[in-house]
């Protein structure tokens, strides 16, 4: 048991995530290679561009070495783009765009339209007395949410914070704001699993 | 007094505007932060915009003519057509940035209603306003901006830029003023964290940036948005010198579609950026790439853009 979170560095928001992670006292470390993927217990996968990430990570590797992972049950925590890579199925992905299918829903990318559209809102945290301030940019939805998959979250109808089993997903940045309790659901997972 | 004065004026204005990264400015840095260790690429038609998304690139910048060819042609170098920029748009679904000129404040409206994603108030533009740059706050969509030194960073950031870029000299595809304006900045910023809180006074005073910023990146040591580099970047050696030398993603705008075979060349700055601390990749994606735009030496070009900015 290393403790050790890795946070996907191919291209992204990684940096933000391992301040979060660090003001909770965890160690975290960049992963580029699969030889980084071999010291960590978990995995996040940030928010950037899902299209270069995905093609970041056949190249490098990481793709196949990371699915082994995740058939081990290692915990994985995708925001934004890192949710796209996780989902069953991505509506609207390039062709060539591979995801995980690591847990049971369906994503629309940009859903919610171009950066002018991007917002920030207000959510209420399921089991959290005080709501979350979460930040949308370029943001995809979730449009269908399999019978195995908790909801943990809602913004309007939308389901915007999800999880089955080891898998967790937002669709929003929880990375972008000084609160860390999302971060801390996901180690709380890491104990659990 | 004279820029003294003037710094004394900036400070309230930038104290509850820049530094309260709230409203359109949280979600405006935060797609900054979402383009990091990507690379973003100058395309001038929807081919090659698909070119570059296949290739990974994390956004494309839409102009009418990259910059080696806006230095061949001369003349006025304006917006683009909304046409063009609405063609590009259509074809990726990655973000798509396009440029006004420095100061063109109607440009930038124009490219707001288009919805373009991030507008680059840039100096490859022909500038128009000899003053003024443009109030950033007064848009909802983000903007970036070229800097040269520390001091132009502060400037434009505390305008309201969600993003700076070092400006280097754009279609040239030489580095060499890349890594001068990289080191300036962060040479800077590592001095500035030396220093003791009445020195700051002066550092604000030397660089003609609000007190306040100054004072945060002494206490931070960063500077307060993304920075990422631009201009004469044309191999993958040079992307990975830009990171290495603290650039956080990099804008190719000639280097790719003025080589020889713009798609594998584009597919290796996208794995030396992303890899840009291991020498094995590098040397392993610089292979066989034909060869690259044939760049200018400095001593050989009449203007230089990255003068324009103030």
């Amino acid at each position: 048991m290393s403790g050790v979170v890795g946070v996907l560095a191919l291209q992204g928001a990684f940096e933000a995530h391992q301040h979060v992670l660090r003001d909770l006292g965890v160690d975290s470390l960049q992963v580029r290679t699969p030889s980084d993927l071999e010291l960590v217990e978990a995995l996040v996968m940030p928010g950037g561009e899902s299209t270069t990430m995905s093609h970041l990570m056949q190249t490098s590797g990481l793709f196949d070495a990371i699915d082994a992972r995740l058939k081990q049950r290692m915990p994985v925590f995708g925001t934004c783009a890192g949710m796209i890579l996780l989902a069953k199925g991505v509506l609207d992905g390039r062709p060539d765009q591979r995801s995980f299918g690591a847990i049971d829903i369906d994503v629309k990318r940009n859903a919610y339209g171009r950066q002018i559209d991007s917002f920030e809102a207000d959510i209420a945290l399921d089991g959290l007395v005080e709501d979350f301030h979460a930040v949308f940019i370029r943001a995809p939805q979730i449009a269908r949410i399999g019978e195995e998959v908790t909801v943990l979250a809602r913004h309007n109808q939308d389901v915007v914070l999800a999880r089955q089993g080891s898998v967790m997903v937002a669709s929003f940045h929880p990375e972008l704001t000084d609160d860390a309790r999302i971060h801390s659901m996901f180690i709380g997972l890491l104990q659990e699993v | 007094m004279g820029q003294a004065g003037l710094v004394g004026t900036l400070v309230d204005m930038t104290t509850s505007k820049a530094n309260s990264a709230s409203g359109p400015m949280k979600v405006n840095r935060g797609l900054a932060e979402m383009l990091k260790g990507g690379v973003i690429m100058d395309v001038v038609n929807p081919e090659q915009a698909k070119i570059a998304e296949d290739a990974g690139a994390t956004a494309v910048m839409a102009l009418e003519r990259v910059p080696a060819d806006i230095r061949r042609d001369g003349g006025v170098a304006r917006m683009s057509d909304p046409e063009m920029i609405e063609g590009i748009k259509a074809v990726v679904t990655i973000p798509v940035m396009a440029k006004a000129r420095i100061g063109h404040f109607v440009e930038a409206q124009i490219l707001e209603a288009l919805g373009v994603d991030f507008i680059d108030e840039s100096e490859v533009l022909t500038p128009a306003d000899e003053t003024h740059h443009i109030d950033k706050f007064a848009f909802t969509s983000p903007f970036v901006c070229g800097a040269t030194n520390l001091g132009e960073a502060l400037r434009r950031i505390s305008e309201g830029a969600a993003l700076i870029r070092s400006k280097g000299e754009a279609g040239t595809g030489n580095v060499v003023e890349a890594v001068r304006h990289l080191r300036s900045i962060f040479g800077d910023i590592r001095r500035i964290t030396q220093a003791d809180s009445a020195e700051l006074f002066d550092w604000a005073k030397k660089l003609g940036a609000p007190l306040p910023l100054v004072q945060e990146i002494a206490e931070t040591g960063k500077l307060q948005v993304p920075i990422f580099c631009a201009g004469g970047i044309a191999t993958p050696a040079d992307a990975a010198l830009a990171m290495q030398l603290g650039a956080e993603a990099v804008f190719v705008g000639s280097g790719i579609f003025k080589s020889d075979d713009p798609s594998p060349r584009a597919k290796a700055i996208v794995e030396a950026t992303a890899h840009f601390r291991d020498a094995h990749v590098l040397a392993k994606v610089s292979r066989n790439l034909g060869a690259p735009m044939t760049g200018i030496g400095m001593d050989k070009i009449n203007e230089r853009y990255a003068d324009r900015g103030w």
